[in-house]
């Protein structure tokens, strides 16, 4: 069993992350679209959006379990036969892409926490506000969260069709090295 | 010295009548800076509960014609985005176009087109009310609570009204239950006298 990353591979950890992360934010996504549609009366009401927070702030620790491991066992080198706009182009969508996970943790935890109130993760304990309650800040982190929301999906969208093309028209080891060790 | 022994006693009589001790007439301005103003809204949570919630900012004004109460004036404008019920997730939902839409329909306004004394208190007060974009006629259930010199050398009114509104008839079309449809809103002011 390979943990760690070496030179050329990724280990199961970070294997495991990704798609973790993938799986949340994708999740998370659709679930947000379809909570806002819900009406007053639903019996998901309540729960899809205690359900959204409480794996958005899950989601905020695996992220930054993600950071910590990538910092003690850092990624392989990207695969030889990339182009070099490629690279390029990898390197910008990756840190794009850790940057838009971010906006969209913290905005989301600033909505739910304007008005000073903690959020509830899965009734097992309580992430308080470090705000306090602070007048018209659920609008404006309503808004980062709606635009980085939207841009962190589109972006990973981006970012599986890159690598699908290095897997089918390319037919390089770029997709599989994230499948497997 | 004469001139005193006259003008004092004058001064005195004229100070004590009502004219000038205590006719509340004239205009208005609501006490935004002193935050001596509420509006407040009530609405059924599900038919079980009453939420109560403010509209933090606002302003406005009215005019007391004591000669013609039918003549006196009250209006007032406001920023429909301070809508607060103390949280936010509910504050920003009652902005979004589920409901106040604040963005398209930054303000709401009332501007009374008649009053009608009722008793010495009390008056019901007719008016545009422009909300969420739709003008409709309401009438305002009005009571005077009191007036008079304040302690730093003005004069004030204060006035309590409230009126209850569908939602449905400014287009707010939400479903929030059957016993949510209708939401009531209290308005109590001080005015300073300008």
């Amino acid at each position: 069993m390979k943990l760690r990353n070496d030179k050329a591979r990724y280990g199961w950890v970070a294997i495991g992350l990704h798609w973790l992360v993938a799986l949340a934010v994708f999740g998370l996504f659709g679930l947000g679209l379809y909570m806002v549609e819900l009406g007053y009366y639903d019996p998901w009401y309540q729960s899809a959006p205690d359900l959204h927070r409480g794996v958005g702030l899950t989601l905020l620790a695996v992220a930054l379990i993600r950071l910590a491991w990538r910092a003690l066992s850092p990624p392989p080198a990207p695969p030889g036969d990339h182009h070099r706009w490629e690279k390029t182009g990898a390197r910008l969508a990756h840190w794009g892409l850790l940057v838009l996970l971010f906006a969209a943790m913290i905005s989301g935890y600033l909505i739910s926490t304007a008005d000073g109130s903690g959020i509830d993760v899965f009734g097992l304990f309580e992430v308080p506000s470090v705000t306090g309650r602070q007048n018209g800040l659920e609008d404006s982190a309503g808004l980062v969260h709606y635009w980085s929301t939207w841009a962190l999906v589109v972006l990973a969208g981006l970012h599986g069709l890159a690598a699908l093309k290095h897997h089918f028209i390319d037919r390089d080891a770029t997709l599989k090295r994230m499948l497997r060790p | 010295m004469l001139k005193h022994r006259i003008l004092i006693p004058l001064l005195a009589v004229l100070l004590s009548t009502p004219a000038f001790a205590d006719k509340p007439g004239g205009t208005y301005q609501f006490d935004t800076e002193g935050q001596h103003q509420f509006i407040l809204f009530k609405i059924s949570h599900l038919g079980y509960s009453w939420l109560y919630g403010n509209f933090n900012e606002f302003t406005g004004s009215f005019t007391v014609d004591e000669d013609n109460p039918e003549n006196s004036k009250v209006r007032a404008e406001i920023k429909t985005a301070s809508i607060d019920s103390n949280h936010a997730e509910r504050d920003k939902h009652l902005r979004s176009d589920d409901f106040l839409d604040v963005s398209e329909y930054p303000t709401a306004t009332f501007e009374s087109t008649g009053i009608e004394q009722t008793g010495e208190r009390t008056a019901k007060i007719t008016g545009d009310f422009t909300l969420h974009g739709v003008t409709k006629p309401v009438t305002l259930d009005a009571k005077m609570i009191g007036y008079g010199d304040d302690p730093w050398g003005g004069y004030r009114m204060g006035l309590e009204a409230s009126t209850t509104l569908k939602l449905a008839d400014f287009g707010i079309t939400k479903d929030l239950g059957p016993a949510s449809e209708t939401v009531e809103i209290i308005i109590s002011v001080e005015g300073v006298r300008q």
